[in-house]
């Protein structure tokens, strides 16, 4: 393992507690802010100091309470890439990429002008980092990371610093370079798009935990816990109680659903994705009656919010977290009967067994 | 000017040249100690600040109280025949006592607003915190260190009451401009008055603006303006 982190630490009211190991793999750790995945970035770095516990890195120990070790950040070697990129103002593009170098003065030179080349930016050399744009910076802050020689790299939200459109071609760009680099990477993000676009792997936090820790397509297709669904974009959750083999009642709803799969004995929540919401068709397993609540006009979707059951008074029912979220592309939105529906009107929806997410 | 006796000039030049240099060390060193304190910072905070609200007629009178001779620190200065009360060396004292929190408290605030994480990036780095303080601290702090210098030079030059009491007022020896003007109000010379009072108007004017300058030259095109 490239990275074997099991490690406790108190801050105030918020109690951090996470275990986890990273191959020579990229790992992302996916959370909502607060959810203490920076925090255990900044213990891995040396940053800050766990209370108790153990990080050792390809077999050498960083830190391990028990044995009183704890590495200085500057003996640790983990390239850590910030936030807003922490480029040193009063250096020059270069000066920043040589800032971190174990080298002598002629082997210097050389490193140098390979990362300029390597991060395209030839020409910007005598630069300061204020004359920069956001993705030179995070080029810059790249190769100053990487000419340090790290053995991992640990990546804290590198885009939010970032506008939108930049994002994607910076993305492809860290990808290529990450691509290249041999140790484990631990990418922090709260962008579950993101976070699967760039890793192999996804560490669902939440509470300062790891809740789930799983291949990314398991996580997106099957999340296993209630945080794993939120974060991976789940609109619909109820709570659930079971009351048969691949029966279980959705209490939120108020709908006795028949699941695809046997149903965990500790199911607490059951959630379905808004896309996977279907109009009642032949199939009348978990067929469902709603009146229409709202509909939501997106620029690629219309989203329908509707309210299960035939109680006839909306506004009396209108709990937001009693009701399903269904997303429909425009163009079979265009196709269907209820294209001209009102809000009011009732409508038959499907929620398919297989679609089913069955949550811890 | 040609007959006038200029030993205020150069004594107070001297003077807060030498409290200046004092000031700076210490001011930088002490700022840096305490941004990193997490027990007793608001404490010792307060006492580094105390000579700037205190009058200076009071902080004359607490070094009095500690370099005089009925001391314990005192006693033990003259036994190794070190004098400071009633010598320029005792200006020196009064006029750093009195400026010293105008460089502390601008260089600590400088530090609060540096971004933590130029340091946090520099030792993931791998470089040392001795360098990481010259070399990343110390220079993006530069245009705050540069004002809290001049400003506490402009003090020193300008300070009257801790050195007055600590230094007293010898013509020749500690007498400096603002204590010459004061001797010469009181002895009803209003020309002599009014030449130390230009002298040392023109020469607090020049300091600053010449730090204004210094400064923005010293701040592009490094910073965002």
């Amino acid at each position: 393992m490239a990275l074997e982190v099991d490690i406790e630490k108190q801050l105030g009211d918020f109690r951090l507690r996470v275990a986890f190991t990273v191959g020579n793999e990229r790992l992302a750790l996916l959370g909502a802010s607060g959810c203490g995945k920076s925090i255990t970035l900044q213990c891995v770095a040396g940053i800050i100091k766990p209370d108790k516990g153990r990080i050792a890195v390809d077999g050498q120990i960083w830190f391990d309470s028990a044995r009183r070790i704890n590495l200085k950040p500057q003996a640790r070697r983990a390239g850590y890439l910030f936030q807003n990129y922490a480029l040193f103002p009063n250096m020059t593009v270069e000066q920043n990429i040589a800032a971190g170098m174990r080298l002598g003065p002629r082997e210097r030179q050389g490193l140098i002008a390979e990362k300029i080349r390597a991060f395209h930016l030839q020409g910007l050399e005598k630069h300061y980092p204020v004359q920069l744009s956001g993705g030179q910076q995070q080029r810059v802050a790249l190769a100053r990371m990487l000419a340090a020689a790290p053995q991992i790299i640990l990546l804290d939200e590198p885009f939010s610093a970032l506008d939108s459109y930049l994002r994607w071609q910076l993305e492809q760009e860290l990808v290529d370079t990450l691509d290249q680099f041999a140790g484990g990477v631990v990418f922090v993000s709260h962008d579950r798009d993101e976070a699967y676009r760039l890793c192999d792997r996804i560490a669902v936090m939440s509470g300062g935990a790891v809740d789930v820790i799983a291949d990314k397509h398991e996580i997106f297709s099957a999340p296993r816990t209630l945080a794993g669904a939120l974060i991976t974009g789940c609109k619909n959750i109820s709570r659930a109680e079971k009351r048969g083999d691949r029966d279980l009642f959705a209490v939120d709803w108020g709908l006795r659903l028949l699941a695809a799969a046997a149903i965990p004995d500790d199911i607490r929540h059951v959630g379905i994705r808004a896309h996977h919401i279907e109009a009642a068709g032949a199939d009348l397993a978990n067929a469902v009656r709603c009146r229409i609540r709202k509909i939501v006009e997106t620029p690629f979707a219309m989203i329908v919010m509707l309210q299960p059951g035939e109680a006839g008074d909306i506004a009396r029912t209108a709990d937001a977290g009693s009701g399903l979220r269904w997303e429909i592309d425009k163009n079979i939105w265009q196709k269907m009967d209820i294209s001209d529906s009102r809000v009011g009107q009732g409508v038959e929806v499907v929620l398919p067994a297989p679609a089913l997410l069955l949550l811890r | 000017m040609a007959d006038m006796d200029i030993s205020p000039l150069l004594i107070s030049i001297r003077v807060a040249f030498t409290a200046t240099v004092v000031t700076f060390f210490l001011g930088v060193y002490l700022a840096s100690l305490t941004v990193k304190m997490q027990k007793g910072k608001g404490l010792l905070d307060g006492i580094l600040t105390l000579p700037l609200v205190l009058p200076p007629t009071v902080v004359g009178f607490f070094l009095l109280l500690l370099f005089g001779k009925n001391s314990l620190f005192g006693n033990f200065l003259s036994s190794v025949n070190i004098r400071i009360v009633f010598t320029w060396q005792g200006a020196v004292i009064a006029a750093a006592a009195v400026s010293f929190p105008l460089v502390y408290r601008t260089v600590r605030g400088a530090l609060e607003q540096l971004d933590p994480d130029l340091v946090f990036a520099a030792r993931t780095l791998g470089i040392s915190e001795k360098r990481i303080f010259w070399r990343v601290v110390f220079p993006n702090i530069l245009p705050s260190v540069i004002a809290g210098t001049v400003l506490g030079f402009t003090r020193a030059m300008g300070e009257f009451g801790a050195t007055i009491m600590l230094a007293g007022n010898i013509p020749g020896r500690t007498q400096t401009i603002s204590t010459a003007v004061y001797t010469a109000m009181q002895a009803g010379n209003r020309p002599l008055a009014y030449k130390w009072v230009a002298v040392v108007c023109s020469i607090s004017l020049l300091t600053v603006v010449v730090m204004n300058y210094w400064n923005k030259a010293a701040a592009t095109p490094r910073r965002r303006v």
